[in-house]
């Protein structure tokens, strides 16, 4: 289903297709209704600036009061319903976002680089390591990134720019175009 | 280009990231207030050479609204805080008066 | 003449021979040489024509501080105009155009602007062609273009690709001199992390041209040493070509990178514009030579004494065979005894001080040199090249008591520190007597987040120009910067040695008591043409400021910003107005530090990726089928689909046509869609729109108003009530982020208490309107849903499966047909759409464009956000009072809807307007009335908001806001054209179309 966008150059970089998206709103500041939650999901719930991960789903911390649910795509109307069953009478909206969104894998040691190329936000290894997730901006659009495991990155931005987010991606990953920053230490 | 720390997320965040939203802590007047008082809340604004009360919006970001206290002039922060609030906390405004003497924020109200 | 030396060049390797072309003539250099260099040691010392005289002009320096050789570089998309040839690096096939004269260097016919200098003083062009004032634009301007400016800009596309790269260090240090590698060094030795930049190709600066001694070696062997020692550390890292360009709030920096641009044919981007966040930053930029104003300063061969040493020592070049040396300070005597080295000739020292009896003039005696102390160059002979200089008393009047006959002159009028970078986020200066010059003030540094200093100051940049007291000072600004980040450096620094020199001293004109005549040749700023007499004209016209002096001068303007010209300016002006230099104090140090290229700013957004371009999931479709598109906020939409052999207004005519007679389809999946939920959900939209929306029922639509709370109307949209709890919020399709921003600041800001969720699902949905008397027909063939007039009735919704995709069914129209508006999930968006063309093959289904819907809702009379508002219209001026809630105690916009002014009766209102020939009204034209305004021009009463051509009534059709206009019906206001006249049309009712609704009611 992922299309490969390039190989060569400094990283690796693919789109990713078929995997759900939900978003969550609700009071996760409450620590009663993050184990409401945590039980619902099945899933330890990350702090601020970062996301978890159980083999094919996770969640990434997107904002005080909301979350981004990542599932295999055909199990989002199952997770859903099981948020709905189990969440009991917090206010919560959770909603499929699976459609709005086109999410982007980058694999290798340079890709760090290419992020750095096109975002403000520090992506060295002592400050961006396994686990962190930001929601910042690539070049001009918001986008929402992060790394799973060493040197691979995912990114989720807005379904009608993946073309153009492709198009950033693939032009900092161009051959030739390293910088030799963080292989430094910097 | 101001770098300010998202009190929400605790991000520092590059000024690209954020979204300006002017003067903190205005009352907004609403229906049956005076044409002055509406005047003061919709146009009037403090444009001060020294420290200042703003509203930014980490909209690369979380996307929240938080107030942030720094003096235009030496451009230090004395400190970013909860949107949700009708006066800055009082730490920020200690901070403040170390290196305003005299800083009485009720009275720059 | 110039030439290369035998031997020597420490940078050079004459192995490898390179060749380039100047001004279409082959010459040959080595690798290492700059282009400058390298012209030299083809004979090429006059490298242009000054910018406003055309005078003849050499090379002044040997790095960024040049203000003549700026040359056009490269061919076709790779041309530039305005490159210093001192800071290009020689490679094979370089090519370079000398710039300002026609048609060549040699013969230049802008000359004759140097025989009328005299006429042509500062503020010429401010006072001379101020009259008559059309003779500006086709006259002078042109003229004065032609024969000023600098290089012409390129007009191919550059075919190189920029990039940016965002970097995040403890410590940035700039300049890589010995006192830069010495604070990076100490401060990398304490545990912070580093990054060290240095704009040449080379690191170690003057010091090893300079004959330093460091830690009791050369310092070549010094700065390699202190260099491997920095790579080896993983806490840092090393950038050559890499320039600080300015230096911005809390520790931002921009640097720009030249990757290629010694090397064309290397892979990768030809510059990358750094950005840096620097917790501490050390300057460590050094400092510049300063020139001498004495007559004829700017003749080809007068050299600052720095840069010959430079190209003798580093490129084995010598700018001349016979070389005057003429200097206020002992480091200039460097440059002799580096040019009696070279076995070249200095036949003397002019020195203007009383007194030279350092080390280093005692050794310049002692090889033979004669040293006349007390005296200037009173005049320079030759006009393309030096052939000698007439010597008078410093303090004379300029008459020339003997000449000497050489072919190049080294000036020194002390040292500036390069405090461009310091003074760029508020770095403020202090006045050094002892040296004459601005150094940073240590007490008022630039402060950051956390109201210390965050830039340090090393070496000479610092005022610290002998080597001894240059690495003191970078080892006190290391400490300084490291403890600002935490950290300790304990080991001493090395000790620099080089021999003592005595004070220098300030001479601002040579000689002191020059004639006007001889002032008018002493130039202060080669780039801008500006001499001693300017500045004395500009403050004798009551110039005072030193900031109106430069603009009305032009000194420091431009590219030089200061670097050559700042302090001898500021202190002829000083003197002109009988005050200190300090009083008068300098201009501003803006950045950049030197130019940097438009595609290193652009970086990649060019072409494809020069901005987003959104997409809907219809998109490829649109595009196959030839759609013309036109930009709504990011989005491209589809303005028609013009049909081979159509033009566009006839694809828009068919299209609106067989919309009200079959049925079209319209991709209205830019619609923005938020999703607004929570208990508090009804009460939150009855105080953002102005109409009531808690009363609206689950499973009904109402069309709803949003105004900013200035109370102008800001947005439009159908709202759905999803549930009791919930409602989908449609925006238009340029406003989706902004009323989600707008929701979500009253939300967090202002109603905080509300228990309310707002989600952005613009793009998680597909949306189709169907549309035309044949909509249903085409939509029961898809099948899976029950939409027949009892089942979804006008302004309903219901949800289920079409053709086995789920949908939700929006029974809205903006045309005034029968018509459904159907959101499925964007993934399946495409899938949806070719099922409706299938299904309604028959039925003659087409797509329509935006201009088709502009038109159809302008026949209905229904407004367009942008379109009838522009920020500066209420509901109440559209005739849409009727959405304006009177019940509700407040909400966004009432208070200001209630000002004297929202209520003025004589507020421009909504009609509709018809030509009374059926032509279409210009867009945008003004109704006229009686009389004049305060300026002169014709009162107005009213101007055209919307105006097409409406298929359906075959004739034109427009809307307008109108003074009084619903009470005018019937009258005929005149419409200014833009040819001058006047178009009649008449007031109706803005209903063109259907006004009983009948044609959706079925």
């Amino acid at each position: 289903m992922s299309e490969l966008l390039c190989t060569e150059g400094l990283a690796r970089i693919e789109t990713v297709s078929g995997r759900g998206m939900i978003t969550l709103k609700g009071e996760l500041e409450s620590r009663r209704f993050r184990n409401v939650l945590a039980k619902a999901l099945d899933l330890p719930l990350p702090g601020p600036l970062s996301c978890a991960f159980n083999g094919a789903r996770g969640v990434g911390w997107m904002a005080p009061d909301e979350v981004l649910i990542l599932v295999p795509g055909e199990e989002v109307p199952e997770a859903l319903a099981r948020l709905r069953n189990k969440i009991g009478d917090h206010h919560i909206t959770a909603v499929d976002v699976s459609d709005a969104r086109a999410q982007f894998r980058l694999t290798g040691p340079g890709a760090r680089e290419v992020l750095a190329k096109l975002s403000p936000v520090d992506f060295a290894p002592a400050r961006f390591a396994p686990g962190t997730f930001r929601r910042t901006r690539l070049a001009q659009v918001p986008v929402a990134v992060w790394q799973k495991e060493e040197d691979v990155f995912g990114l989720v931005c807005f379904r009608s720019v993946a073309d153009y987010v492709a198009g950033l991606l693939v032009n900092a990953a161009a051959p030739g175009s390293g910088v030799g920053y963080f292989a430094s230490g910097g | 280009m101001l770098r300010l720390t998202c009190p929400y997320c605790g991000a520092a965040a590059d000024e690209t990231e954020l979204t300006p939203g002017g003067e903190a802590h205005l009352t907004r007047h609403g229906p049956g207030s005076s044409d002055e008082a509406f005047e003061g809340y919709l146009f009037l604004r403090k444009n001060p050479y020294g420290v200042h009360f703003e509203r930014w919006r980490h909209a690369h970001g979380c996307g929240k609204w938080f107030h942030a206290a720094r003096d235009t002039r030496s451009l230090q922060v004395f400190g970013t805080y909860s949107a949700q609030v009708t006066r800055p906390p009082q730490d920020i405004i200690d901070r403040i008066a170390a290196t305003h003497p005299g800083f009485d924020w009720e009275a720059g109200q | 003449m110039s030439f290369r030396l035998e031997t020597g060049g420490r940078l050079i390797d004459r192995g490898a021979p390179r060749r380039f072309a100047f001004d279409g003539v082959e010459c040959t250099g080595f690798a290492g040489d700059t282009l400058a260099a390298a012209l030299l040691a083809n004979d090429h010392m006059m490298v242009g024509r000054s910018f406003k005289y055309h005078r003849p002009r050499g090379l002044v320096a040997s790095g960024v501080e040049e203000p003549n050789a700026l040359v056009g570089l490269g061919i076709g998309g790779r041309f530039e105009p305005n490159q210093r040839a001192t800071m290009t690096e020689l490679f094979d096939g370089l090519v370079a155009e000398s710039q300002n004269r026609f048609p060549s260097l040699a013969f230049d016919v802008g000359a004759v602007n140097a025989r009328l200098a005299r006429f042509l003083p500062a503020g010429f062009y401010y006072k001379t062609f101020l009259w008559p004032r059309a003779f500006w634009k086709h006259v002078y301007e042109p003229v004065i273009r032609q024969s000023a400016g600098l290089g012409q800009a390129p007009t191919e596309t550059d075919p190189d690709a920029y990039e940016h790269f965002h970097a995040h260090v403890d410590l940035l240090v700039i300049g890589g001199g010995i006192a830069g590698l010495q604070a990076a060094l100490s401060a990398a030795q304490s545990g912070a992390q580093v990054l060290l930049i240095e704009q040449t190709a080379h690191w170690g600066g003057r010091a090893p041209v300079d004959g330093v001694i460091v830690d009791g070696m050369p310092a070549g062997a010094w700065v390699a040493q202190t260099v491997a020692a920095l790579q080896a550390m993983d806490n840092v890292h090393l950038r050559l070509r890499m320039q600080g360009t300015g230096v911005f709030d809390h520790g931002y920096v921009l640097a720009h990178e030249r990757l290629t641009d010694h090397a064309p044919d290397a892979p990768g981007p030809r510059h990358r514009l750094w950005k840096i966040r620097a917790q501490q930053i050390v300057t460590a930029t050094g400092a510049i030579e300063r020139p001498l104003a004495f007559p004829g300063n700017d003749v080809p061969g007068v050299m600052l004494a720095s840069a010959m040493r430079d190209y003798v020592v580093n490129w084995a070049v010598a700018p001349g065979r016979r070389t005057v040396v003429v200097t206020n300070n002992d480091d200039a005597y460097r440059t002799a005894l580096a040019l009696l080295d070279a076995g070249l000739e200095v036949p003397a020292i002019l020195d203007a001080r009383d007194a030279a009896d350092g080390p280093l003039p005692q050794q310049a005696r002692a090889r033979g040199i004669p040293v006349r102390t007390g005296r200037a160059v009173v005049k320079v002979k030759g006009t393309t090249r030096v052939k000698g200089v007439g010597i008078g008393n410093a303090g004379g009047i300029g008459l020339a008591t003997d000449t000497i006959a050489c072919d190049a002159v080294a000036m020194s009028g002390g040292w500036s520190p390069v405090v461009h970078l310091w003074s760029h986020c508020g770095g403020k200066l202090t006045w050094d007597n002892t040296h004459a010059m601005f150094r940073p003030d240590p007490d008022r540094a630039p402060t950051g987040a956390d109201g210390q200093p965050f830039v340090h100051v090393a070496g000479s940049a610092n005022g610290a120009l002998h080597a001894t007291d240059c690495l003191d000072d970078a080892a006190r600004a290391a400490v300084a910067a490291a403890a600002a980040l935490g950290h300790q450096i304990t080991a001493q620094p090395p000790r620099a040695d080089a021999p003592a020199e005595a004070p220098m001293q300030p001479v601002w004109v040579m000689p002191g008591r020059a004639s006007p005549a001889q002032r008018m040749k002493m130039f202060l700023d080669y780039q801008n043409d500006v001499k001693v007499s300017d500045v004395q004209l500009a403050a004798r016209e009551g110039y005072e400021s030193v900031e109106h002096t430069k603009r009305y001068t032009t000194l420091g303007m431009a590219t030089d910003q200061g670097k050559l010209s700042n302090i001898n300016g500021l202190a002829i002006l000083a003197d002109s107005l009988g005050a200190e230099i300090p009083q008068v104090g300098t201009t501003t140090f803006r950045p950049p530090y030197t130019p940097l290229t438009f595609g290193a700013i652009a970086g990649e957004a060019r072409g494809d990726l020069f901005q987003p371009v959104r997409k809907t999931p219809m998109h490829d479709w649109h595009t196959e089928q030839g759609a013309v598109f036109e930009p709504v906020g990011q989005w491209r939409r589809p303005y028609a689909y013009p049909r081979k052999g159509e033009s566009r207004a006839q694809a828009v005519q068919r299209e609106v046509s067989n919309t009200r007679e079959n049925v079209g389809l319209l991709d209205a999946s830019t619609l923005g869609k938020l999703l607004v939920t929570g208990p508090d959900a009804a009460e939150f939209l009855d105080r953002v729109y102005t109409n009531m929306m808690s009363t609206l029922k689950p499973g009904r639509c109402r069309y709803g108003l949003m105004c900013s709370e200035n109370g102008f109307l800001m947005d439009d949209g159908v709202v759905a009530r999803l549930s009791e709890d919930s409602f989908l919020c449609h925006t238009t399709s340029g406003g989706a982020e902004h009323v989600h921003a707008h929701l979500e600041e009253w939300l967090q800001t202002e109603w905080w208490d509300l228990k309310v969720h707002v989600i952005n699902l613009t793009e998680q949905f597909a949306q189709v309107a169907v549309v035309g008397p044949k909509a249903r027909v085409l939509l029961d063939r898809l099948g899976g849903m029950d939409l027949s007039r009892e089942a979804l009735s006008f302004m309903g919704w219901v949800e289920g499966e079409l053709a086995g995709i789920p949908a939700r069914v929006y029974r809205i129209s903006f045309s005034g047909e029968l018509s459904f508006e159907v959101a499925v999930p964007a993934g399946q968006g495409r899938a949806f759409w070719d099922a409706c063309l299938d299904a309604g093959a028959d039925l003659g289904v087409a797509p329509y464009g935006t201009e088709a819907l502009h038109i159809m809702r302008a026949e209905k009379g229904f407004i367009m956000i942008g379109d009838e508002t522009d920020g500066t219209v209420i509901p109440q001026d559209l005739g849409l009072d009727w959405a304006v809630s009177k019940k509700k105690a407040d909400f966004i916009g009432k208070r200001a809807q209630e000002r004297v002014h929202m209520t003025d009766p004589d507020r421009w209102k909504l009609v509709g307007l018809e030509t009374l020939d059926g032509s279409v009204l210009p867009d945008g034209a003004y109704a006229v009335d009686d009389g004049l305004n305060a300026n002169g021009q014709c009162n107005t009463q009213g101007r055209v908001t919307s105006t097409y051509h409406s298929p359906t009534l075959g004739r034109g059709i427009a809307m307008g806001l109108v003074r009084h206009g619903p009470d005018r019906m019937g009258e005929v206001l005149n419409f200014m054209r833009t040819d001058g006249r006047t178009q009649p049309a008449r007031i109706v009712s803005p209903v063109f179309y259907d006004p009983e609704g009948e044609k959706q009611n079925v």
